[in-house]
């Protein structure tokens, strides 16, 4: 288990007071302190970690968020913002001694432009909220997590989501314009605007990925896009992980960007398949998903060719959807991967490293070889394209052995991937789960350097203090 | 002239700056020397340069990742993409004619300017490319950021906070950028439209189209405009896509298909802002806004000051090119700010470059973290001073 800081003991005594102060800044409905209504709180996606907060917040505007941060920060109460609390990696999980300021209800959207192509939206506006939106013109927004239904911007721009069509139109930092952000001391600042380019500083990127240590985003400008005149799946099995791995070497060495490459492996393929029935196939080591946009004529090119460059890797099988209902199917399962698993597995952890897509075939090797050793398996989805590994290790959370193993497991595969040069995580984020493991990536003074960036927007720690860093005395 | 320091490697980097730090000498950092008119003057008597720190160190074409050390001429890295049918997909502008060079960019130089060129609308920025950097830091320190892999968000994202600071922040060592396959064809489809606000909607118009426009810009014509969207692909389906654009176009003007070689030095011209580049007596103004609020930039600016423009990004990226005062300076900071824009003086003789503010002015609580930061990196206000920013 990972620790937590020490909670501060006077602002542990000085609870009720402080609970009346929050409850002077804001409406009574906003201010949550009884045990029970702040149970829903006490953790994120990562539900192996609890924790209760001092109180918890829910402001409706900047300036209630300007508040209660200018109030906690005179006071030295340290603070914990949360969007809806799908992090994989402990990023919401508060503190004993924290607020925790929770941005969903502020949950409108104040502009949508598309001659500008953009839209400005307040933190808590969910992923799928921006599209849905937009979507009567043709527009999308287009990073797309797994959980776009449920997390929210604010949070997508703190751990820089990705999704499974990053591959061509990148990951929430590439799709940003602005934000309005309460800073740790409770200013009010913009950063970026309807524009490209700000000129000066990037502070836009800089913020863009880190998980609510720098301060608290209330509103994002996003630029939207005009989706294609239509998308098709087509799926190829293979007999091995390392022919899979050199089809899609050759798919992209010909030039074809897919706007999705998905890769699964055997025990992902069953999980999916006994979930979802799409109809994958069964004898096969590795299966690709592929996904192209155009017009009906262009899909058919792209397919062509890229079906014609997978006949060169003997498959097991190549499917390509005639519809938009067969590749719905071809997606389903691999959709579904998560909870596929969670049906055959009571628990499982979800790692996110990232590898160079040319060591795909080894990791996979090692991987199997600790899961034999661990006595737990495994089954990874991988967005194949970029590199990212998403190994779901499998456990029993009842069984506190299993789950220190799982943990083991996990980290071992990290260090895998940083070894292989490769990174601890792609998109979920370091949180909690993954802070004791960043000196694997990182050589001490250039934790050092990042942590002095951290004092730079927040000299006393008050904001995520425990997420990220190995816990240190503040530099 | 300033003294000059031109280390061979990464450790000699180390090296000149721990020196320059214990002696508290402030370094003017350049890539290529050539460039110093960037920007505010550098108030420092002695110069470190990357040209010695030179060669890809990394190249996979499957992959879509290239590393190069920082003082690598561009054109060293274009030509081994080339091989390869890829490409630094931002298309960073080739400023020579503009500055009057002779040296091309260095990689670093690029990083460090973010200067991205028309296909930024569509691929996003040089920074958005970056993947990883490792640089030195004003105490000396070798320190990474990002790596080689396609995503990652392992700690805080430095690579974004280096690239576009203009050397004040670090020494960059060695980049590593995303790449991508250049497309096999191109065409573009010129539009002769009555005006720059009309222009702007019919670049809005292709850039809300399906068909995937990798270039929007537009200048000012004899009578009216011509705007120009461009289109990449492989062959059958630029052909297709140009049909279908022509046809969602046409009323809005006269539509001319530029295809091959004439298309690409349409853009090749249009990146490096060649049209601006003929009186150089002018100074040069890059001006961001949201495209609809371009016409009322460029309404207000060329008119007024008689300068001339070159619209890129959609109508995104105003380029003016006008004389080079004070007072079109102030006229530039006010049009910028009445559209909530950003702005860079980008090219002026030397006196009016230190006199004004070159970028935009931040607010005071913006201001304070960013003093912060900058002494969290270079606590001895090593790098570059007064290049961004007058000192305070
Ligand atoms: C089933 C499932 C599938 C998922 N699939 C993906 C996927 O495909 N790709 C992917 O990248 N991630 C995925 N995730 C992870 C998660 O959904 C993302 O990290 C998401 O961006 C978190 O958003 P949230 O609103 O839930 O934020 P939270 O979990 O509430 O918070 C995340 C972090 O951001 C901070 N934060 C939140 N809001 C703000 C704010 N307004 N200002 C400052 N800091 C803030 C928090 O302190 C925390 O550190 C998945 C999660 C689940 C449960
Ligand atoms: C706002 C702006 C103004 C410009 N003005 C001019 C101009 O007046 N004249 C001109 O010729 N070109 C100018 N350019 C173009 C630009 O300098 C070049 O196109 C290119 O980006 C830099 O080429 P270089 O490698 O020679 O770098 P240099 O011109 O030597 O350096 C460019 C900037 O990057 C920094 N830098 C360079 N290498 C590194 C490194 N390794 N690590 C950290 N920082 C580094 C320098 O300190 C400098 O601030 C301008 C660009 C911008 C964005």
């Amino acid at each position: 288990m990972i620790a937590l800081p020490p909670p501060k003991p006077d602002i542990l005594a000085r609870r009720t007071e402080i609970v009346a102060a929050l409850l002077a800044l804001l409406p009574a409905d906003a201010v949550i302190h009884e045990t029970l209504r702040m149970r829903p709180y006490e953790t994120d996606g990562l539900t192996a970690y609890r924790q209760m907060p001092l109180a918890v917040v829910l402001p409706s505007t900047t300036e209630q968020v300007a508040a209660v941060v200018r109030y906690c920060h005179a006071n030295g109460i340290r603070m914990v913002p949360r969007g809806a609390g799908t992090s994989l990696s402990g990023g919401a999980l508060p503190l004993e001694d924290a607020v925790v300021i929770g941005l969903m209800r502020m949950n409108r959207i104040l502009e949508i432009d598309f001659e500008d192509r953009l839209a400005v939206v307040e933190a808590g506006v969910t992923n799928l909220g921006i599209t849905k939106a937009v979507e009567h013109e043709g527009f999308f927004y287009a990073p797309d997590p797994s959980s776009q239904l449920a997390c929210m911007i604010g949070g997508n721009v703190n751990m820089n989501s990705g999704g499974a069509h990053c591959l061509k139109y990148g990951v929430t930092a590439n799709n940003l314009l602005g934000l309005k952000l309460v800073t740790p001391e409770g200013d009010i600042v913009e950063v970026g605007g309807a524009h490209l380019d700000h000129a000066g500083y990037d502070w836009l990127g800089l913020l863009t990925g880190s998980e609510g240590m720098l301060g608290i985003v209330t509103e994002v400008t996003v630029r939207i896009l005009r989706g294609p005149e239509g998308a098709r799946a087509m799926l190829a099995a293979f007999k091995g992980t390392e022919i899979a791995g050199a089809a899609v070497d050759a798919i992209i060495g010909s030039g074809i960007i897919p706007v999705a490459l998905e890769f699964m492996d055997r025990p992902c393929i069953h999980a999916c398949e006994a979930f979802a029935h799409a109809g994958y196939p069964l004898d096969a080591e590795a299966m690709l998903i592929i996904e192209v946009e155009g017009s009906v004529a262009e899909q058919d090119a792209l397919l062509d060719r890229i079906k014609e460059i997978c006949a060169r890797f003997d498959p097991i099988s190549l499917k390509v959807a005639t519809s938009a209902e067969e590749s719905m199917a071809i997606w389903k399962g691999r959709k579904g991967a998560f909870g596929a698993v969670g049906r055959i597995s009571p628990d499982y952890l979800c790692m996110d490293g990232t590898i160079p897509t040319g060591e795909l075939p080894f990791v996979l090797k090692r991987i199997g070889e600790m899961s034999t050793a661990y006595g737990l398996q495994v089954a990874n989805v991988f967005h194949a394209g970029d590199g990212n590994l998403h190994p779901l290790i499998m456990f029993d959370a009842n069984d506190p052995d299993s789950f220190h193993k799982a943990e083991t497991f996990g980290a071992e595969i990290l260090r895998l991937c940083v070894e292989v040069g490769g990174c601890l995580t792609g998109e979920h984020g370091v949180g909690v789960e993954k802070r004791d493991l960043m000196p694997v990536q990182f050589q001490p003074h250039e934790l050092t350097q990042q942590r002095a960036i951290k004092t730079a927007f927040d000299p006393a720690w008050l904001l995520n203090p425990h997420k990220v860093f190995p816990l240190t005395e503040p530099v | 002239m300033t003294d000059l320091i031109a280390p061979a490697d990464e450790a000699g980097v180390v090296e000149a700056i721990r020196a320059a730090v214990a002696m508290r000498e402030p370094l003017a950092i350049e890539g290529h020397g050539s460039k110093r008119a960037l920007l505010r003057p550098v108030q420092a008597a002695r110069t470190l340069t990357t040209r010695g720190l030179s060669g890809i160190t990394l190249y996979k074409p499957t992959e879509l990742v290239l590393s190069a050390r920082a003082g690598t001429p561009l054109p060293e890295i274009e030509a081994a993409l080339a091989e390869h049918g890829q490409m630094l997909a931002p298309e960073p502008p080739d400023t020579r004619s503009l500055f009057g060079a002779p040296d091309p960019a260095t990689i670093g130089g690029i990083v460090a300017t973010n200067l991205s060129g028309p296909r930024r609308i569509t691929v996003g920025a040089i920074r958005d490319h970056l993947l990883g950097i490792r640089f030195v830091n004003g105490v000396g320190e070798m320190v990474r950021s990002g790596g080689r892999v396609l995503k990652n968000v392992t700690g805080l994202d430095l690579c974004k906070l280096l690239a576009g600071s203009h050397g004040t922040l670090g020494v960059l060592t060695e980049v590593t950028l995303k790449v991508l396959p250049a497309a096999r064809a191109s065409a573009t489809l010129a539009i002769a439209v009555p005006g720059v606000a009309a222009g702007v909607r019919a670049l809005s118009a292709g850039l809300a189209s399906p068909y995937g426009v990798t270039g929007a810009a537009l200048a000012p014509a004899a009578s009216g405009a011509t705007a120009w969207l461009r289109l990449e692909d492989f062959p059958d389906s630029v052909a297709y896509r140009a049909g279908r654009l022509r046809a969602d176009l046409a009323a809005r003007g006269d539509v001319t298909l530029l295809e091959g070689a004439e298309s690409e030095a349409l853009w090749r011209g249009l990146r490096d802002a060649a049209p601006l580049a003929a009186a150089p007596e002018d100074a040069i103004w890059r001006i961001s806004v949201r495209p609809s609020a371009a016409p009322g930039v460029v309404a207000a600016l060329a008119d007024a000051l008689g300068g001339r423009v070159l619209l890129d990004w959609g109508g995104g990226l105003v380029w003016l090119a006008g004389p080079a005062t004070a007072a079109a300076h102030v006229a530039v900071m006010q049009a910028a700010a009445a559209s909530r824009g950003s702005f860079t003086l980008f090219r002026a003789p030397a006196p009016l470059r230190a006199a004004v503010p070159v970028l935009p002015e931040e607010p005071a609580a913006l201001a304070a973290i960013g003093a912060r930061v900058k002494a969290a990196l270079d606590p001895h206000q090593i790098f570059n001073p007064g290049r961004m920013r007058a000192a305070a």
